[in-house]
């Protein structure tokens, strides 16, 4: 398990999670849980068209996951956001059924493009990865206190001079950034469980920001390392057991914050902490 | 003329006789479903339980039991613990939908894995997301149709309640309106009508049928009423010219075997949805981003 074949397996997993950690805590904070599970998914279908030019995939990742941020973002200017979410991600999908449907080979590589291929990855793959991770990692926090007052209270944020809209569209990039160049490795489906699941534990087990998110990151941690074990002792499928597991730190979260019978408000905290 | 439009034999043709008497009935659905989905901002949710669905689907194929069943009872069953965990609050909404999705998702990738180890069943997880309307069989029609008309009457009987609660869940409260209740009997009915779309075109088409048309429609109409029948109007539209090019696209290159029906419909319905949206004129967003705090512009 700790071979040397599976070197980069674990590095690549500790720097996805990482990753997942940081930005899922403001998705999940911002409520922008659809557009994390819409750019990694509607990613996919750059892969299938740099595929048919015969390009790199990372390029057409790359290509439709800024398309897909600046989609979102454009149309959420007029319309409610979960309806710009969803029209750019059918529009992004339709475009890939087309492409698959003209190239001859693509089919049995959608699979790994979804659920991912985390074992045995070279390192070439593992490179950027880590690069694009640092990159994003530091763009979040550099814009850490903007970010989290726009998040937990729009208005105010406006009023001290933050503008909300250009805010959301670039958390929409870093995300778009950061989840293209993972989506080979581990999946467009991983990288939402992975989003979604630790950073809505965390959330339950602590109100204040920067401990969440610590929290946060730490539990995306426990979850791929224990994901990457299991799966490599049972050979079932690494995102079946992130996707369960992840659940499972949500609903402990939920228990633990209903025990002890405090509802939680991060909101408010958050919007003291920055007073 | 005539024939460069409409490739000879299309209205000779059995399977395109069945996908577009399917395609009729769930886009009507789909569309009418979906104006109480886009107004109850639930469009996440919507997306979701299709792609839930499929995963119930693969399940039900692993097991040996009908698939549609298997779509049926992930649909529902996804629908129920949304709304245990907390889909009825605003905030946590997405939260908890993304949580069911995560861990439906993870399950799939087991069930393919399985699935394909048994089986070799390429191109599985390629189904999953796109379906296929051309591959219908007539037995299952009759139950496919009767269940849309369950889902889309139960919102139909519910509609006064529920745009109510969609729009002032207080007001609604106060009047003795059981608000919770109505949300989850309206999530049933999302998830039944979601899933059996799902079934036959996929979770990607089945997620364009729903919002799209809606969305679209609260642009345009006055009132709820007509915002369902313009909403049913662009979905039939879009449903009925998708498979016409995609008939008709056999011979188009680059391939030379057809694009697929998916693509067109996207396009069709994304592209009525700039139009709306670019109209000199037009109506502003008709639902605003709370709509606890404000009335819509389109259904007051």
């Amino acid at each position: 398990m700790f071979s040397s074949f599976m070197l980069n397996t674990w590095v690549a997993g500790t720097a996805v999670a990482v990753i997942a950690g940081v930005a899922g805590f403001f998705a999940v904070l911002r409520g922008s849980t659809f557009a994390a599970h819409a750019i990694p998914n509607g990613a996919f279908a750059g892969a299938a068209g740099a595929t048919l030019l015969g390009l790199n995939p990372f390029v057409g990742l790359a290509a439709f996951s800024v398309a897909g941020a600046l989609g979102i973002a454009a149309l959420s200017r007029r319309a409610r956001s979960d309806v710009a979410t969803a029209l750019t991600f059918v529009m992004m999908l339709g475009v890939g059924a087309l492409f698959v449907s003209w190239s001859t080979q693509y089919a049995q590589e959608a699979y790994s493009l979804l659920f991912g291929e985390v074992f045995g990855v070279s390192a070439a793959e593992v490179r950027p990865i880590v690069v694009l991770g640092a990159v994003s990692v530091a763009a979040i926090m550099v814009m850490f206190r903007p970010l989290l007052l726009s998040s937990a209270l729009p208005e105010v944020a406006e009023a001290r001079g933050v503008p909300p809209r250009r805010m959301e569209l670039a958390f929409l990039l870093v995300m778009a950034l950061a989840t293209s160049m993972t989506v080979p490795v581990v999946g467009a489906l991983l990288m939402f469980s992975l989003m979604i699941g630790p950073a809505a534990a965390a959330r339950s087990l602590t109100a204040r920001p920067g401990l969440a998110m610590t929290l946060s990151v730490l539990i995306a941690l426990v979850t791929v390392w224990v994901a990457i074990a299991a799966s490599y002792q049972s050979n079932w499928p690494l995102g079946f057991f992130v996707g369960v597991i992840g659940a499972a730190f949500f609903l402990a979260g939920k228990a633990f914050s209903w025990a002890r019978g405090k509802s939680e408000n991060t909101v408010r905290l958050a919007a003291r902490s920055l007073r | 003329m005539l024939r460069y439009v409409i490739e000879p034999g299309f209205f000779a043709s059995g399977p395109v006789h069945i996908a577009l008497a399917v395609g009729t009935v769930i886009a009507v659905t789909s569309a009418v479903v979906g104006v109480f989905t886009v107004t109850r901002g639930q469009s996440f949710a919507g997306h979701s339980l299709a792609d839930i669905a499929t995963t119930g689907g693969s399940g039900a194929f692993l097991i040996g039991i009908n698939q549609f069943w298997g779509y049926l009872a992930f649909g529902a069953g996804a629908a129920a613990f949304m709304e245990m965990i907390g889909i009825q609050r605003r905030r946590g909404r997405d939260v908890a939908t993304g949580v069911v999705l995560g861990a439906a998702l993870g399950l799939a990738a087991l069930f393919l894995y399985l699935g394909t180890q048994y089986s070799t069943t390429t191109g599985a997880s390629f189904t999953i997301l796109f379906g296929s309307m051309f591959v219908l069989t007539p037995s299952t029609v009759p139950v496919l149709i009767t269940s849309a008309l369950i889902a889309l009457a139960t919102v139909l009987v519910l509609a006064r309640v529920l745009l109510l609660t969609s729009l002032s869940p207080d007001l609604a409260a106060a009047r003795g309106v059981p608000v919770r209740a109505v949300g989850a009997a309206y999530l049933m009915a999302l998830a039944v009508s979601v899933s059996l779309s799902a079934v036959i075109i996929g979770a990607v088409l089945s997620t364009a049928l729903l919002i799209g048309p809606a969305a679209t429609a609260l642009r345009v109409a006055k009132g709820p009423v007509q915002a369902a029948a313009v909403a049913a109007a662009i979905g039939v539209a879009a449903t009925w010219l998708g498979i016409l090019l995609a008939y008709d696209s056999y011979y188009w290159p680059p391939a030379g075997r057809g694009w697929p029906v998916s693509f067109f419909v996207v396009t069709l319905i994304t592209g009525g949805y700039l139009i709306s949206y670019l109209r000199p004129g037009g109506r502003p967003a008709p639902v605003p981003a709370e709509p606890e705090h404000a009335c819509s512009v389109a259904l007051c």
